[in-house]
């Protein structure tokens, strides 16, 4: 266990932003920082808290140090506090202020509305650890397991890196919110998460491949936008986060891409052609693919809720003070203050889907979606190759965006995955072919049986083409501690 | 946009508030349908409202004392997750007319004092549940709440972010409620109103801003065991009682504006810019006990006579906004409305006298804040007696008919003071309004109460003071005629700056500060570039840009 008395927060915190140097910042860390410790303690199981796991940790932002591999017990780990390397003379890339020096302190005017961004963001990082808190026993592999506590590990240190900030740029208040991020607590009774999505336990495996493939890209959306602040910490912050996050939607893809390949290769093993030939398909122990497909539908449209409302002040607030940019702001090709540009979004006339203008500033967060939609189409596209190699008709498709909506101009209304507007008991009636059901996940729930011999996976899902830090297929990323 | 904004409303009609009746407790929840606002061009987003919502309010709030009178704690709250209330729609406010944003304002205002008084004047008690986002009016909302509660969730907070967000004030009583009413220390009374985010947990309760902040858990339980706990708490008579059914007024729109009611009778005269309001007093006696009275029911004439009276002012204020002169005239026997009036005096303590006789002072009231030249013509015939003499110290000037009138047989015009007079319809200013008609003459007060139950002729009546001047035949109709006529000719902001000042003599009160210096600042900020310009604060609220300000205090 870390001796908490006798932590040495310039020399075991892994950072780049002169810890030692900063009395502030280690005050406030040295109050905050066993809350920390005791949240990652009650959090994670106590058999896996023992085990040694096979993480990666940054201990510095250079291609060299931010991914050692290593052994380590998970409430060890070193979680760091580490920026991207500063650009030289960065300029503010959008909003009334592009072209002017970015801040590198909080400017007093935008306090309030940076602020929030920053806790928000916060907030949703430790809030996935706890979605996630039992996945550990169930684990397919040992490979698996370490992904897993890999993504939560760094989750936690993406809490950190919004902490420090609170704690560095925003005095007392930042302080105090810095406390409430430990207080909060998914799905808690008492003091839920921010974000309504983050409150919900994620139930298995597949819906945590899910989780990460597209929750995790809102995550990447947003640090994206965030890496664009004039305020240069922040962006320093999330440039280097992003390295980080991408693990992450790695681990998405490959999940359900092998989920997919499994079930594919039971099927032509056992000679079924048929993906809708459920009842046969599940016996094999495998997940077919239209409860894949009903998993992809539930997860997409929970993330694209996630964006918020279509119509957002704050998004058009943030991004003209120069706070927050859109996805790969340098790249667009516009004033990047979006003074007379509209933006094309799809609203509800007369129970009629149209597709019409507006101003484009209200329609930052419309923009980071329709982002975020593209982004999210190619693993799609990669998982169906998966299929089509297999020699199966089957397609793996996202869902129209006014579908499972519940927030928004959607929200309210009842539409297929095709985008067609239904009455309500059209759409009750399909419901279960389009979400998944109780019973899908009860089944899903019958396969969650932990696998930990090194080397082996469970059976419905198949083993990853490449090791991780190119480790050999019976590398045992995780030795377990047996009580 | 509505033709006609009616304040006339029912249950059955409401679009946004619903209200779940459990013995004396009643559960008031906001749930404020988007798509139902007054006006185009605005979505009631977050429980955001508008005048529309707030017409609907007041009704709640008036039905809560007629009609449901065993009610003895409202517990407002909200019909949405995650939000309590966003306070006005901005995109409302800013496409509003400067008027209307006034009127609206004002109108608001009352409703907050109206059942912020409901504890004291009839039992019944408001709690505020507070969970989720409580911005802005949204927590003027719960500011006029007798008791506030909120959520320890640790999200969620009050906050008034009308100067950091809009360049306005929180002009619904929030900034004088924070220093009078909840005497919060103005150094945190100026960190909150300029902080767009509020302060939520134990320092919400520390400032004073709540009253108690409660485990998020267990909120809905404690909130309803505070209910019951005030409830229980109720000293008054517990009999059950029923109340009486406010049924839809009779009321008739001619073609040239004017309104008749059974009682009142508006009479619009638009090219002379005037309103003249004629009252019809009882024409038969009153009921001989309360037990009769509320057989009566909202027929009984003194109830009668106020609604139509209260829907009468509304309605000249918010749809002829060019009537800058109201004048003010009635008819009928005193003896006759004394006697009502003296049912309702001498069986205070029955619940629906009680109720009777403080719609009355509300009603006045709304006439006190009510921005159009007032002036009452005591003529032949009228019954300027106990309640409707209030008027007459309400308006701005009285003129007085003095002997007779050729061709006149209506009894000569007279004036009756009642104990009503002196102590029963206080103005805001919590003075009644001899008082303050007589605030450097106290002894002139003294010298009217010795009048009650006197019929003053108009001699007398000079004499006493009770009226601006008095005019025999010969004088009359030049004198009245050039008086409108010169008054029709001042510019209307002066008279509303005018009257609004010399009306409200005397001590201040949190409610003279929030009609006076509160809304005052607010109407000038509302006219003011930096907030209503093209790239003031609130016309950009939404469009992402900052508003601009011209950066010269004034």
């Amino acid at each position: 266990m870390v001796d908490l008395l006798n932590m040495s927060y310039d020399t075991q915190i892994p950072n780049n932003v002169g810890l030692s140097a900063d009395k502030k910042v280690l005050k406030a860390l040295e109050k905050w920082h066993p809350g920390y410790i005791n949240w990652w303690n009650d959090l994670i199981p106590e058999k896996f808290q023992k085990s040694m796991i096979y993480l990666r940790t940054a201990v510095s932002v250079d291609p060299k140090g931010w991914a050692k591999f290593d052994y380590v017990k998970m409430p060890e780990y070193r979680w760091g506090i580490l920026l991207a390397p500063g650009v030289e003379d960065r300029l503010i890339p959008c909003g009334e202020h592009k072209g002017e020096p970015a801040w590198q302190e909080v400017p007093g005017e935008y306090r309030n509305l940076l602020k929030p961004l920053i806790v928000i963001q916060g907030d949703t990082e430790p809030a996935s650890v706890e979605q996630q808190r039992f996945l550990g026993m169930t684990a397919p592999s040992l490979y698996d397991m370490r992904n897993l506590f890999q993504v939560n590990v760094e989750e936690g240190r993406h809490l950190w890196a919004m902490v420090y900030l609170l704690q560095k740029y925003f005095g007392r208040d930042g302080r105090e919110e810095a406390d409430d991020l430990l207080l909060r607590s998914s799905g808690s009774e008492e003091a839920p998460r921010l974000l309504g999505a983050f409150n919900e336990e994620t139930p298995d495996w597949l819906s945590f491949f899910m989780f990460t493939y597209f929750t995790d890209r809102d995550g990447k959306m947003q640090l994206e936008s965030l890496a664009q602040s004039g305020f240069d910490p922040l962006s320093r912050s999330c440039r280097f986060m992003l390295t980080e996050e991408a693990h992450h939607m790695f681990v998405g893809e490959t999940g359900v891409g092998r989920t997919i390949e499994r079930t594919c290769q039971a099927m032509n093993e056992a000679g079924i052609a048929d993906p809708y030939d459920t009842g046969k398909i599940r016996d094999l122990g495998v997940i077919d693919l239209p409860t894949i497909q009903k998993k992809l539908n539930l997860h997409y449209t929970l993330s694209l809720d996630l964006f918020g409302q279509e119509v957002s002040t704050n998004a058009a607030n943030a991004f003209n003070a120069g706070i927050k940019g859109r996805y790969l702001e340098p790249r667009i090709d516009d004033d990047h203050q979006l003074r007379n540009d509209t933006y094309r979004v799809w609203g509800i006339v007369d129970g009629k889907l149209i597709q019409h203008e507006v101003p484009a500033l209200t329609e930052i967060n419309m923009r980071l979606r329709d982002d975020y939609t593209r982004d999210a189409a190619g693993g799609v596209g990669r998982w169906n190759r998966i299929i089509e190699k297999a020699g199966l008709e089957f397609e793996m498709k996202l869902p129209h965006e006014c579908f499972n909506r519940k927030i928004g101009v959607f929200a309210g209304h009842d539409f297929d995955p095709e985008g067609n507007l239904l009455s309500g008991a059209e759409y009750e009636a399909g419901l279960p072919t389009w979400l998944p059901t109780h019973a899908d996940g009860d089944f899903i729930q019958s396969l969650m049986r932990p696998v930990s011999e090194p080397g082996q996976f469970a059976g419905w899902i198949s083993p990853p083409k490449v090791g991780i830090d190119n480790k050999p297929g019976d590398f045992e990323y995780a030795k377990l501690h047996m009580a | 946009m509505p033709d006609m904004i009616d304040f006339q409303t029912d249950p059955s009609r409401y679009l946004h508030w619903r209200v779940d009746y459990d013995g004396p407790i009643a559960n008031l929840y906001m749930d404020v349908n988007e798509e139902g606002g007054l006006f185009d061009g605005y979505q009631l987003k977050l429980n955001s409202y508008d005048l529309g919502v707030d017409i609907e309010l007041a009704d709640v709030v008036q039905r809560m004392r007629f009609e449901h009178p065993q009610v003895k704690v409202v517990v407002m709250q909200s019909g949405k997750p995650g939000v309590f209330c966003a306070g006005a729609n901005i995109r409302m406010l800013s496409g509003a007319a400067h008027n209307h944003k006034v009127n609206f304002c004002k109108f608001t205002n009352e409703t907050r004092n109206a059942f912020e008084a409901a504890e004291q004047d009839s039992g019944q008690k408001y709690l505020a549940a507070v969970k989720g986002t409580c911005a802005g009016g949204g927590y003027e909302l719960a500011l006029a709440c007798n008791h506030i509660m909120l959520t320890n969730d640790s999200s969620s907070s009050v906050s008034l972010p009308e100067v950091p967000l809009l360049a306005v004030l929180p002009g619904t009583g929030g900034l004088t409620r924070l220093t009078d009413k909840r005497k919060v220390r103005r150094d945190r009374a100026d960190i909150f109103s300029s902080a767009e985010e509020g302060v939520r947990g134990q320092r919400a309760v520390d400032w004073r801003l709540v009253d108690e902040i409660v485990q998020n858990s267990k909120f809905d339980q404690v909130v309803r065991d505070r209910a019951e706990q005030f409830a229980a708490a109720w000293d008054g008579p517990d009999d059950p009682v029923e109340g009486i059914a406010l049924g839809p007024l009779d009321r008739k729109f001619a073609e040239d504006g004017s309104v008749s009611y059974s009682l009142v009778d508006v009479r619009v005269d638009r090219g002379g810019r005037k309103a003249t309001i004629t009252l019809r007093g009882p024409d038969t006696g009153p009921a001989t006990d309360m037990a009769g009275f509320a057989g009566q029911g909202d027929q009984a004439p003194m109830l009668r006579l106020a609604r139509e009276l209260d829907d009468a002012i509304l309605h000249l204020r918010f749809n002829e906004t060019e009537l800058g002169l109201v004048v003010i005239r009635c008819q009928g026997d005193p003896e006759k409305l004394l006697a009502h009036e003296a049912l309702l005096l001498d069986t205070r303590d029955h619940w629906l006298a009680n109720e009777v006789l403080q719609y009355w002072k509300r009603v006045l009231k709304r006439i006190d804040v009510t921005s159009r030249s007032l002036v009452c013509l005591v003529e032949h015939g009228s019954c300027f007696a106990g309640v409707l003499a209030e008027l007459l110290f309400a308006a701005d000037r009285s003129y007085m008919m003095e002997g007779e009138f050729e061709g006149d047989n209506r009894p000569i015009a007279s004036i009756t003071l009642s104990a009503s007079n002196f102590g029963l319809f206080p103005m805001g200013n919590n003075l009644t309004r001899l008082q303050t008609r007589f605030l450097g003459e106290p002894g002139s007060v003294d010298a009217a109460k010795a009048q009650i139950g006197e019929a003053q002729e108009a001699g007398e009546a000079e004499e006493f003071g009770l009226v601006t001047m008095i005019l025999d035949d010969i004088d009359w109709d030049d004198e009245i005629r050039i008086f409108m006529e010169e008054r029709a000719s001042f510019s209307p902001d002066a008279m509303t700056g005018m009257e609004a000042n010399l009306r409200f003599a005397g001590p201040e009160t949190m409610e003279t500060r929030i009609f006076g210096r509160l809304t005052a600042w607010q109407n000038w900020i509302f006219t003011r570039p930096n907030a209503v310009g093209k790239i003031g604060a609130l016309q950009c609220y939404g469009t992402g840009v900052r508003g601009e300000f011209d950066q010269e205090r004034v």
